[in-house]
């Protein structure tokens, strides 16, 4: 159901010996929802997914997985959640549809269902005529895609997606997060972990920015721009003339002010405000200079992160 | 109605849903994979062969000498005949411990080379099921290739000896099949910890065939001997041999899974073997030497070398099984 809670983190902790890999993070994701999982190798992603699938035990805390607790009943969690590895591997020596009859078997589904959803699996990841071929004769970007078509056979309440367009051409990859959107259209919650920021930020709902085993941001990125940036809305201003970024700086509301420089004739420049201010800043500039262009544009999350990761740094020294 | 452990509560308690679930598809899955990969074919095909060879060659032999033992189909199992240098049982314990390795080493590490592991794991079934499954399957394999086998020497002899085997005969033989396949269970399974200890099949592989090399060719040659003088002393005393070096050598013998599978199949196809270890004369008083024991004493008498076997094969499984489960799975 849509709005309802999938999967819920309280405290989950994790440590080996006197490393601790997660420490007391929290997280909540919603039916019909796409949270992204960023952050540095060795942040604590991977071990929560891992937590989350009943495939590590949890040092303290507690994770509910649709309805189910993965660490006592492990079997009722992965009957619900589709996982899809980093660099997802196959039986080579078997046909597409024996590897996937093999896992839908162990997920209890009876004979005629297995190929019906197989059929149909395969015909939405596109792999709709190959799929009596041995899977060694498939490229990366095949394999991913049979991965996430387990998924799809699987009808999950929630899917867990690790990594999934590492391998993946850029055209590919706009097929597969396209894929992605549909599971969010089918009411699947989706938990996305990737490096690719600008592809989390075409897909998610929200993300969850781990750091040392700590989620150190959660929010949407508009959200999260607004904490790390100091704004939250960008608006990129072309203008031409003398003093242009000390009259934005004295806006009312205005952050940050970089310039990019030049636009054919004009001076560009990026505008970190606290809310939409397209309108006071046209007021400020139009009598004194010559505004050439002025538009909304979003904060990008690879902004957002490097910032953060550069002001941790700065913080840590 | 999901029940779930409570905010707060410390982690741990019983998990729910049976250890076994999905335990008969991977058995299925992995008997099929076995039995019709190329690895298992070459294998088959060799000890067929030579157990044909063997055959054929026995029953030549018995067929010149038939008057000379009332168990033929025993001896079609323990003649070495002109020009073989080897008996049938010989070529058995020789080949069953390298197919049970063969089928073993690369059960685990194989799965995280491919990837494969999260993805199978992530599925409902816990890790007990799958490693036993994998176990179970790949001793049904052997177990058939074992079959096979016993049933090909059996059809060949009750052919060219034109005489079906007692039931004595069938017992002991049946017997030393169960002994085989317990035998190649020990190996199986010293294959199935190396392959969970070992990340690189060949360093697993060559970890298992090290191990049957030292307890074929070394344990008891060399180093039982020398552990036996150390612990008990000189094998020679004052009055002749030391009753305490024989029988430390024994049990040190008997560490090794080949000692226990050689005295099984020496009692069951030798039916005059009365004993397997060191006999005193006052315990020969009345005996008949040379008359066969009947088959259930034949029994009781290698019933601790068949228990044995079978115990080692669980021991070892058990460790392979808390070293798995304490695993990481990653990949």
């Amino acid at each position: 159901m849509a709005g309802e809670v999938v999967i819920r983190a309280r405290e989950l902790t994790k440590r080996y010996g006197a490393n601790v890999a997660v420490d007391h993070i929290d997280l909540e994701v919603s039916a019909g929802e796409i949270v992204g999982i960023l952050g540095p190798n060795g942040s604590g992603k991977t071990t929560t997914i891992l937590m989350l699938l009943g495939l590590t035990e949890p040092t303290s805390g507690h994770a509910e997985v649709a309805g189910f607790d993965p660490l006592r009943e492990p079997l009722e969690v992965k009957r619900r959640v589709g996982y899809l590895p980093d660099q997802v591997g196959f039986y080579d020596g078997l046909s597409a549809r024996d590897n996937l009859a093999y896992t839908g078997r162990l997920a209890g589904l009876p004979r005629h269902e297995i190929d019906q959803r197989f059929a149909a699996a395969m015909d939405r990841v596109g792999l709709g005529d190959v799929g009596r071929d041995r899977v060694r004769t498939f490229s990366q970007g095949m394999r991913q895609r049979l991965g996430l078509a387990e998924v799809l056979m699987k009808r999950p309440s929630v899917a867990i997606l690790d990594e999934p367009t590492t391998a993946l051409d850029p055209h590919s990859t706009q097929e597969f997060l396209a894929m992605i959107r549909g599971l969010k259209a089918d009411g699947t919650a989706v938990l996305l972990s990737s490096h690719h920021l600008d592809q989390v930020q075409s897909v998610c709902d929200r993300v969850a920015l781990f750091n040392r085993g700590r989620i150190a941001l959660s929010g949407s990125v508009t959200e999260l721009a607004g904490r790390v940036l100091g704004g939250g809305h960008v608006i990129d201003v072309e203008a031409r003339g003398p003093g242009v970024a000390d009259r934005l700086a004295a806006v009312p509301g205005v952050v940050r002010v970089q310039p990019l420089g030049p636009q054919q004739d004009s001076q560009r420049y990026r505008v970190d405000c606290q809310r939409d201010l397209r309108a006071e800043i046209a007021r400020e500039l139009a009598p004194v200079v010559e505004l050439t262009g002025i538009r909304f544009a979003a904060p990008s999350l690879t902004e957002v992160y490097n910032r953060y990761f550069e002001d941790a740094r700065d913080a840590a020294q | 109605m999901p029940r779930s452990r409570r905010p707060g509560e410390s982690p741990g308690g019983r998990r729910r849903g049976s250890p076994w679930t999905g335990l008969g598809v991977v058995v299925a899955k992995e008997t099929a994979d076995h039995l019709s990969g190329a690895r298992m074919v070459v294998i088959e095909a060799l000890v067929f062969l030579v157990a044909l060879v063997l055959a054929w060659f026995s029953t030549t032999t018995i067929r010149e000498s038939i008057g000379q033992s009332p168990f033929l189909f025993l001896r079609l199992l323990t003649i070495s005949p002109d020009p073989i240098p080897f008996s049938f049982i010989g070529m058995v314990g020789l080949v069953t411990p390298i197919i049970a390795i063969a089928l073993g080493f690369d059960a685990i590490n194989a799965e995280f080379n491919q990837r494969t592991l999260s993805r199978i794991l992530a599925q409902p079934i816990y890790r007990d099921a799958f490693l036993f499954g994998k176990f179970l399957a790949r001793l049904l394999s052997l177990s058939i290739a074992l079959v096979s086998l016993w049933l090909l020497v059996l059809g060949l002899g009750f052919i060219r000896l034109g005489l079906p085997p007692s039931f004595e005969e069938l017992m002991r033989m049946l017997g030393f099949l169960v002994a085989t396949i317990a035998y190649g269970g020990v190996w199986l399974a010293l294959a199935l910890l190396f392959s969970v200890l070992f990340r690189a099949p060949a360093t697993a592989a060559l970890a298992a065939l090290g191990l049957w090399l030292l307890f074929a060719l070394f344990w008891t040659v060399m180093i039982t001997p020398l552990v036996a003088q150390l612990i008990a002393g000189p094998p020679e005393g004052i009055f002749g041999p030391s009753l305490a070096y024989i029988n430390t050598e024994q049990i040190l013998e008997r560490i090794s899974p080949n000692t226990l599978y050689s005295e099984t199949a020496l009692a069951l196809l030798q039916p005059q073997t009365r004993a397997l270890g060191p006999v005193f004369v006052s315990q020969l008083r009345g005996a008949l030497l040379g008359a066969p024991l009947p088959v259930s004493q034949s029994f009781i008498l290698i019933w601790p070398q068949l228990t044995g076997l079978i115990a080692s094969t669980i021991g070892i499984f058990v460790i392979a099984y808390v070293a798995f489960q304490r695993q990481e799975i990653r990949a």
